[in-house]
C-alpha cells in the first residue's frame, strides 16, 4: 500500500498542487489574484462555458446510449459478441486524439465515405450547414470514446441486477414496466448517474481530439491551456494556463464529490 | 428422464455472465429481440463505418484507387522507426512499472485491507477525469531537471494514466479467484510471501494481467497530449507530424495500431475463457 500511496502522491498530488500554486503567482513569483480574475471573464470564461456544455452533452447522450448498448450486449446469447464488444470498449475508450480525428475525417469530412454515401441519396450534411471541424463535430467525435467508456463502467452494475429480483417481481404479479419502475431503475440509477459523471469528467478533460480535429479553433478550456503552452499568448500572461488548469480542477472536484456520493448510494444494492 | 429436461434447458440459457432476461414468458421475447436488434444495429453503424472509412483510406493511393502502397511504405518513412521504437520502449517500461506497482498493491488490499478497496476504487478512477493537459503542466513544473531530460518521464506518468484500467482489471481478476484459501494453503506449506506471490497469485492472475497489459500498451501507443507537450516524438506525435506529408500513410499507421490492439485483446480474452470456463468472470475489462 505504501509504494502506491507514494506513487500517487508524487504523480498526481504534487503536480496538481504545483498547478494550483502557480495559478496564484506572477511570472516573477509574486502572489497574485490577477490570473484567476483574468480567467473568470472574457474569452477564457467562454472557454469554460463551452467546455462545460460540451461535457454535459457528451455525458448525457453517450451515457444513455452506452447504457442501452451495454444492456443489449449483456442480455445477448452470443458469447463472441459479448467478448468482442467488451474488448472493443476497452480499446476504444482509450482511442482518441490524432487517430480518432483521422478516421472521422475519412468518414464525415467533406470527401469522407459516409458523406459520399449521403451525397448519393442527396442528403450531403455539408450542404445543410454541417461542419465536422466545429463544436458540433467535436460532439459527434467524442461519442466514439464516451459510449465505450459508459459500456465499461455500467456493465458491472448491470451484472449486479439479479435475475431473482425479476423473478420475485413477476411472481408477485409485476409487469415488465412495473419491475423496471420499482426495482430496476432505482437500483441502477446511482450507477448510471455515476457513469455519466465520469463521462462528464472525461469529456471536460479531453484535449487532443478537439485540438487536432479543429486545429484549435473551438474555444474550449483545455485548448486554451494548449495555446498558452505552445507560446501563443501575450507576454505577462504565461501563468494564465495554470489558472485555467486550476479552474478545470475546481469543476472536476465538484464532479468527483457528486461521483463519490452516488457511488456510495450505488454500493447499497450492487456488490 | 423427464426431470432432466428442465436442467438442460437451464444450462442452455446460462452463459458465463448471469442472464438478465431469464424470462419464462416467451411472448415478451420477440419485442425484446427487436429492441436489441435496433440498438446493436445503430451501434454497429456508428462504430464500424468510421473503422471502414479509416481502413479504406489506408488502402488508397492519392488517386483514390485501391493500393497497398501506404501500408508497404510505413517502415521506410523518415522518423517512423525511431518513433515506433521509442513508443515500444515506453510501453514496455510503463507495463513493467504498472505491474510491479499494482499487482502487490491490489493483492495486499484484497487480502488485508478490504475496507480500503473503496478508497482505491476512487483514487484509481481519478486519472480518467484529471485533464492530461493540466497534469503535464504540473509535472513539467514539479519534475526535477534530470528527469525532464529523459523520455521515461512519460512512462512514469503513463503509469498513472493506466491506473483506472489496470486496477479494475486486476480487481476483477482477484475477485474471481479464492485468494484467501490459495494464500493460506501456500503459507501453511511453508511458502514465503514472495514465492506465494510469484508461484500462486501470479499464475492465477495471468489473464487479468494480460488484458491490463494490452490496455496499457494501447494507451501508450495512442497518447498524444503529454508526449507532444513534453516534446518527444512518440508514435502518435509522429503520425501527427507526418500527416502533413502523407495522410494515407499516417492513417494506415493509426488503423494498424488500433486493430492490432483489438485483435490481440480479443484473442487473450478468448483463450483465457476457454482455459478457465469454471471461474466466472464477474465483469468485462473495467
Amino acid at each position: 500500500m505504501a509504494p502506491f500511496t507514494i506513487y500517487t502522491i508524487l504523480g498526481l498530488g504534487i503536480p496538481t498542487l504545483a498547478v494550483i500554486e502557480l495559478a496564484f503567482r506572477t511570472e516573477h513569483g509574486q502572489l497574485t489574484f490577477g490570473n484567476m480574475s483574468a480567467v473568470s471573464q472574457g474569452t477564457y470564461r467562454l472557454g469554460f462555458e463551452n467546455s462545460i456544455l460540451l461535457a454535459t452533452i457528451t455525458s448525457v447522450i453517450p451515457g444513455i446510449l452506452g447504457l442501452f448498448l451495454a444492456y443489449a450486449i449483456q442480455t445477448s446469447r452470443s458469447g463472441l459478441l459479448r467478448r468482442l464488444v467488451a474488448t472493443a470498449s476497452g480499446v476504444l475508450a482509450n482511442f482518441g486524439g490524432i487517430n480518432l480525428t483521422f478516421i472521422f475525417i475519412a468518414t464525415l469530412g467533406s470527401t469522407g465515405v459516409l458523406t459520399a454515401w449521403l451525397n448519393y441519396i442527396r442528403l450531403n450534411p455539408w450542404h445543410y450547414g454541417f461542419n465536422l471541424y466545429s463544436f458540433f463535430g467535436v460532439v459527434i467525435v467524442y461519442m466514439y470514446f464516451q459510449i465505450p467508456l459508459m459500456v465499461l463502467v455500467i456493465t458491472p452494475a448491470l451484472g449486479g441486477l439479479r435475475p431473482s429480483w425479476r423473478e420475485a417481481a413477476e411472481n408477485l404479479g409485476a409487469s415488465s414496466l412495473s419491475y423496471w419502475r420499482t426495482v430496476g431503475v432505482p437500483v441502477l440509477l446511482p450507477s448510471v448517474l455515476g457513469g455519466m459523471l465520469l463521462l462528464f469528467g472525461s469529456g471536460f478533460a479531453a484535449y487532443a481530439t478537439a485540438d487536432t480535429l479543429t486545429a484549435g479553433t473551438v474555444t474550449l478550456a483545455p485548448i486554451q491551456i494548449g495555446e498558452v503552452l505552445n507560446g501563443n499568448v501575450i507576454s505577462g500572461e504565461e501563468h494564465i494556463g495554470y489558472a485555467i488548469g486550476f479552474g478545470m480542477l475546481i469543476v472536476l472536484s465538484i464532479t468527483m464529490i457528486f461521483y463519490g456520493l452516488v457511488r456510495r448510494r450505488a454500493s447499497k444494492w450492487l456488490r | 428422464m423427464a426431470s432432466m429436461i428442465p436442467e438442460i434447458a437451464i444450462e442452455e440459457t446460462q452463459g458465463d455472465i448471469p442472464q438478465l432476461t431469464g424470462d419464462p414468458q416467451s411472448r415478451r421475447r420477440p419485442r425484446l429481440r427487436y429492441w436489441r436488434g435496433v440498438v446493436l444495429f445503430l451501434a454497429g453503424v456508428y462504430f464500424l463505418i468510421p473503422l471502414y472509412a479509416g481502413l479504406r483510406f489506408s488502402f488508397q493511393n492519392d488517386a483514390g484507387q485501391f493500393s497497398f502502397y501506404a501500408v508497404e511504405a510505413i517502415p521506410s518513412q523518415t522518423g517512423f522507426t525511431a518513433a515506433f521504437f521509442l513508443s515500444l520502449r515506453l510501453a514496455a517500461v510503463t507495463t513493467v512499472l504498472t505491474m510491479v506497482l499494482m499487482v502487490p498493491t491490489a493483492t495486499y488490499v484484497h487480502l488485508k485491507l478490504p475496507k480500503m478497496r473503496r478508497v482505491l476504487d476512487f483514487v484509481t478512477i481519478l486519472p480518467i477525469v484529471i485533464p492530461p493537459i493540466v497534469l503535464i503542466l504540473g509535472i513539467l513544473d514539479a519534475a526535477p531537471r534530470w528527469l525532464k531530460a529523459s523520455p521515461y518521464l512519460l512512462s512514469l506518468v503513463y503509469v498513472i494514466l493506466a491506473l483506472p484500467f489496470v486496477y479494475r482489471s486486476l480487481d476483477s481478476g482477484l475477485t474471481a479467484i479464492d485468494l484467501k484459501t490459495l494464500v493460506e494453503a501456500s503459507r501453511s506449506l511453508g511458502g514465503r510471501w514472495i514465492s506465494t506471490l510469484w508461484h500462486v497469485i501470479l499464475p492465477n492472475l495471468r489473464a487479468a494481467m494480460l488484458s491490463a497489459t494490452v490496455l496499457t500498451i494501447a494507451l501508450v501507443l495512442g497518447e498524444f497530449t503529454m508526449a507532444s507537450l513534453d516534446l518527444w516524438t512518440t508514435l502518435p506525435v509522429w503520425i501527427y507530424q507526418f500527416s502533413q506529408l502523407d495522410a494515407h500513410i499516417a492513417t494506415a499507421v493509426s488503423m494498424l495500431s488500433l486493430i492490432g490492439t483489438w485483435v490481440l485483446l480479443t484473442v487473450i480474452v478468448s483463450v483465457d475463457r476457454s482455459q478457465s470456463r469454471r471461474t466466472r468472470r464477474r465483469t468485462g475489462i473495467l
